[in-house]
C-alpha cells in the first residue's frame, strides 16, 4: 500500500477547540460531514490523519468514512500548502507546449505527486487550468510568481532561488 | 398496505404497495439478476445489472431500487435488456483482472456465472486503461485483491451497516475508485476484527482467506508429526452445501469420514471442548455472582467479538469471560492431558482446527495463546478450505459413510453442538449453571427464548432465588446496541452472550458462501441452525456437565472447574486496544 508522506501535523489546542467547537454545533444536522470538513479545512488549510480523526471520533463514524468524502471531492486537501506553492497550467496551450513535461520533471526534483507537499513545508505542487498567459506557454506559478516560455532544463535555477 | 397491479412481461402480477420491481418479479418466480444487491443493506442500483424495461420510462431502469405502481408494464428479459447487461458485463471486465483458472471463486463466482448466463463470448472486448493493485495481505486472517473488485461495494456495507466497524470503503472517484481503507491503510493497521463477513458476501475472488491448507497437507505428511483435527459444531450445518446438499443438511458424519481420509492421525470434535467451556464458564458465572465479581458475565468464544470488545468497548474487557473458546481450550488440552495420556512429545503434536470462522485465524496467532509453551492451535481452516483439501485428496465426499469421531476428545453434548448458533452458548450455560445452583435436575432443557435469529435477545429466569437476567446479541452492530445500553446503565444483565456473527458461527466469515439471490431469499442461519438443534435432541446427552470424557478429564486431570491447573490451560487475558490510532 501507498505510503503517506507528509510535512509532521502541527495543529494547535486553539485550532481543535475551534473544531470540536464547529462538530459540537453542527453534528445533530443531517448531511453534517462535508460544512464540517469543510471548516475544518479553514482552519487547519488540509486535512490530515489527526484531523479526520477528531472529526470521526466527534461523530462517531468510521474514519474511513471521513476519507472517503476527502479524496473523492477535489476541493478537500490531504497535505498542506507549501510555503511556496508551485502550480503547473495544464491546460490547452500549454499542455501542447510540453508542461506536462515540466510537471513530471518538477514530481521527480521535489519527489512528491501533484496535490502534495515537501516533507520540510517548503514546496507544494498542483497542477491548474490556464492562468492567461497562453502567449508565454508553457507557464508556471510558484505563489505569484509567473514563469513563462519553461523548459525542463530552466527548473533548478527557478527552484534555487526559494532554496 | 394494499396491493398494486402491475403486468410483467405481459402477466398480471398483483404484489404488496412499496415493493420493488425486483420483489414483485420474484413473487411471480420471475428472477431479474442482481450483483451489488444485498436485501436491506446494499440497495444501490450500482452495478446495474438489474435493468427492466418499463413502458413509458425514458431509458431502462434498476429493478432493485425502483418502486411498483398501478397498472406498470415491466419487462425483464427483452433482446434490448440481454444486450445492456451483456455490455454491462464486458465492461465491467475491461478492469477486471482475468486470471479465472487460478482464481479462489472459479466455479461459484457471481460475475463468471452472469458471463456465463449473458453469453459474453469476448471478455476483452473493450481494451482500455487497467488499474493495477498490490495485495493486501497485511491481516491474519485475509487477502484483499482489488484487481478483481468490481466495486460493487458488498463488503463495504456489510463492514458497515452490518458489523458497525466501516473500517473499509471507496476511496478517490471514477476510474481511480477503489475499496480500502482511510489514509490507504493496511487492513492489519485498522480496527478490522477479522470476522470475515466481507468475504461471505464478495461476489468476486477479491476477497478470501489466507490459504493454509499446504501447511495441513504437509504436516499429515510428516512422519515425526502427530497430527490431531478438530470440527466446530458449525461446520457439520454447512460442509455439504460444498458438495451439493441443499442449505441446512447434516453432514457430521461425512465430515468425520471425510477427515479421516484425509489423514489425520485422530479426528475429535470442538463439542468437547464446547462443553469443558460450559464447565469452566458456569462455574466462572457462578463465582461472580456469588462474590459480587465484574457482571455482567459476557462470553469470549467468538473471536471476532473478542477483537471488537477490545476495540470498541476497552473498558469492558473485565467483563469478558476468562476462558479461551473452545478451539483454544481443545488445543490446550490436546497438547498437554491427551498427549501425556498416549505419550506423545507435545512438541510434535500438531492440532488442526476446522472452523466457520476467519477470526479463528488471528486467534490461533495471539500471543497468549501458547498454554503448553507452544502454540494451543497450529493452524485453523475454514469450512471452505476444508472443502478444498477434500476435493483436492480425491474424497468423493457425497459417496462417504457416516463415521464417529474418535473418542475421548471426539465426544460431546447436545449442549456443545448449539454453540454454533446464536444463544446456543447462553442455553448451554444454563442448563449446567441453573442445575449447578439449584441442585435439582431441570425438568426442561430448552430454553427458547435464547433461540431464534434476532439479532438481540432478553430473558429472565428465577433460579434458586436469584432473578438472573440474560441477553443475546449476534452481529456486532447488534452487539455495539446492548452493550451501549449496558454501559449507560440502561440495562442490568448478569450474562450476556455474544457471537461476531450475524445468527452465530453457523453464518460465520469461514462458512461456504452463498451468491446474492440466495442470501437476499433464503434464510441460510435458521436452515443452518436447524441442523443443530436436531442434533442437540437427538443426543442421549444433552448437559455440558454430563459428558463423561469431561467428567474424566476432571476427575484425573483437572480435579474441578476454576482449578489452578484449569487457569494454567483454560483461561486467558485481553489486550485494549483503539479505534483509530494516535498517528499514521
Amino acid at each position: 500500500m501507498a505510503e503517506v508522506k507528509s510535512v509532521p501535523f502541527r495543529g494547535t489546542k486553539a485550532q481543535e477547540e475551534e473544531l470540536l467547537q464547529t462538530i459540537e454545533e453542527l453534528k445533530d444536522e443531517q448531511g453534517c460531514l462535508m460544512p464540517i470538513m469543510q471548516k475544518a479545512q479553514d482552519i487547519y488549510g488540509y486535512l490530515p490523519y489527526e484531523v479526520q480523526k477528531l472529526i470521526a471520533e466527534g461523530l462517531d463514524i468510521p474514519i474511513e468514512k471521513v476519507y472517503g468524502v476527502a479524496t473523492f471531492y477535489s476541493q478537500f486537501n490531504l497535505y498542506p500548502k507549501g510555503k511556496y506553492q508551485i502550480s503547473v497550467c495544464l491546460g490547452t496551450a500549454c499542455y501542447v507546449k510540453g508542461s506536462g513535461e515540466i510537471f513530471n520533471k518538477l514530481q521527480s526534483k521535489l519527489g512528491i505527486a501533484g496535490g502534495e507537499c515537501t516533507p520540510d513545508g517548503k514546496f507544494s505542487l498542483d497542477a491548474c487550468r490556464c492562468v492567461g498567459a497562453c502567449g508565454l506557454a508553457p507557464v508556471m506559478m510558484v505563489n505569484d510568481e509567473v514563469y513563462g516560455r519553461l523548459t525542463p532544463d530552466m527548473l533548478d535555477d527557478i527552484l534555487a532561488k526559494y532554496k | 398496505m394494499g396491493n398494486v397491479n402491475i403486468k410483467i412481461n405481459g402477466m398480471d402480477i398483483s404484489a404488496p404497495e412499496g415493493s420493488t420491481i425486483l420483489e414483485a418479479a420474484r413473487l411471480a418466480n420471475i428472477e431479474i439478476p442482481t450483483l451489488c444487491f444485498l436485501k436491506e443493506i446494499n440497495e444501490i442500483g450500482a452495478c446495474r445489472m438489474c435493468v427492466v424495461e418499463v413502458k413509458g420510462a425514458r431509458s431502462l431502469v434498476t429493478a432493485c431500487v425502483y418502486p411498483i405502481n398501478e397498472g406498470m408494464e415491466v419487462y425483464t428479459n427483452t433482446p434490448k435488456l440481454i444486450e445492456a447487461r451483456k455490455k454491462n458485463l464486458q465492461l465491467l471486465l475491461s478492469n477486471h483482472e482475468k486470471k479465472c483458472l487460478s482464481c479462489v471463486r472459479s466455479g461459484n463466482c457471481e460475475l463468471q456465472r452472469l458471463c456465463r448466463e449473458y453469453g459474453v463470448e469476448d471478455e476483452d472486448y473493450y481494451q482500455g486503461e487497467k488499474q493495477k493493485f498490490e495485495l493486501d495481505t497485511s491481516a491474519p486472517h485475509m487477502i484483499r485483491d482489488n484487481n478483481k473488485c468490481i466495486l460493487c461495494r458488498r463488503c463495504v456495507a456489510t463492514c458497515e451497516k452490518v458489523q458497525g466497524i466501516g473500517v473499509i470503503g471507496a476511496n478517490e472517484r471514477g476510474f481511480n475508485t477503489f475499496i480500502g481503507s482511510a489514509f490507504n491503510m493496511d487492513l492489519a493497521e485498522t480496527s478490522c476484527v477479522s470476522c470475515g463477513q466481507c468475504i461471505a458476501v464478495c461476489p468476486t475472488g477479491a476477497l478470501y482467506e489466507k490459504d493454509d491448507t499446504e501447511k495441513v497437507f504437509e504436516a499429515i505428511a510428516d512422519p515425526e508429526k502427530y497430527v490431531v483435527v478438530q470440527a466446530a459444531p458449525a461446520v457439520r450445518a454447512a460442509l455439504g452445501e460444498e458438495f451439493g446438499y441443499p442449505i441446512g443438511t447434516d453432514v457430521q458424519g461425512k465430515l468425520a469420514a471425510s477427515l479421516r481420509r484425509l489423514g489425520f492421525d485422530k479426528v475429535f470434535d470442538t463439542n468437547f471442548s464446547a462443553d469443558l467451556t460450559i464447565m469452566e464458564e458456569a462455574n466462572e458465572f457462578i463465582e461472580r455472582v456469588k462474590n459480587g465479581g465484574k457482571l455482567p458475565l459476557i462470553t469470549s468464544c467468538s473471536p471476532g467479538w473478542v477483537k471488537y470488545c477490545e476495540h470498541y468497548f476497552p473498558d469492558m474487557t473485565e467483563n469478558l469471560s476468562s476462558c479461551k473458546s473452545p478451539q483454544q481450550m481443545f488445543g490446550a488440552i490436546a497438547k498437554s492431558y491427551y498427549a501425556e495420556k498416549i505419550g506423545v512429545d507435545k512438541e510434535k503434536m500438531f492440532v488442526v482446527s476446522v472452523m466457520p470462522c476467519t477470526a479463528k485465524k488471528f486467534e490461533v496467532g495471539r500471543p497468549e495463546m501458547d498454554a503448553n509453551g507452544v502454540a494451543d492451535v497450529d493452524v485453523a481452516l475454514t469450512t471452505r478450505e476444508l472443502a478444498k483439501m477434500i476435493e483436492r485428496a480425491g474424497i468423493k465426499f457425497r459417496d462417504l459413510p457416516d463415521e464417529e469421531f474418535d473418542m475421548p476428545l471426539g465426544l460431546g453434548s447436545g449442549a456443545a453442538v448449539i454453540f454454533g448458533a446464536t444463544g446456543g452458548v447462553m442455553e448451554a450455560a444454563l442448563r449446567t449453571a441453573v442445575e449447578k445452583l439449584t441442585g435439582e435436575e431441570l425438568k426442561s432443557l430448552d430454553f427458547t427464548d435464547v433461540r431464534g435469529t434476532e439479532g438481540i435477545k432478553e430473558a429472565s429466569y428465577s433460579v434458586a432465588g436469584l432473578n438472573v437476567k440474560v441477553a443475546v446479541a449476534s452481529g456486532l452492530k447488534n452487539a455495539k446496541e446492548l452493550l451501549t445500553k449496558v454501559k449507560n446503565g440502561e440495562a442490568d444483565y448478569q450474562f450476556i452472550e455474544i457471537m461476531g456473527c450475524p445468527g452465530g458461527c453457523v453464518n460465520g466469515g469461514g462458512q461456504p458462501r452463498q451468491p446474492g439471490y440466495v442470501r437476499n431469499t433464503v434464510d441460510i442461519r435458521a436452515k443452518r441452525a436447524s441442523v443443530l438443534y436436531n442434533l442437540d435432541k437427538t443426543n442421549t446427552i444433552r448437559k455440558s456437565h454430563e459428558n463423561p470424557a469431561i467428567i474424566e478429564l476432571y476427575e484425573t486431570y483437572l480435579k474441578e472447574p476454576g482449578s489452578h491447573r484449569a487457569h494454567e490451560l483454560l483461561h486467558t487475558t485481553y489486550t485494549k486496544r483503539v479505534v483509530n490510532k494516535e498517528t499514521l
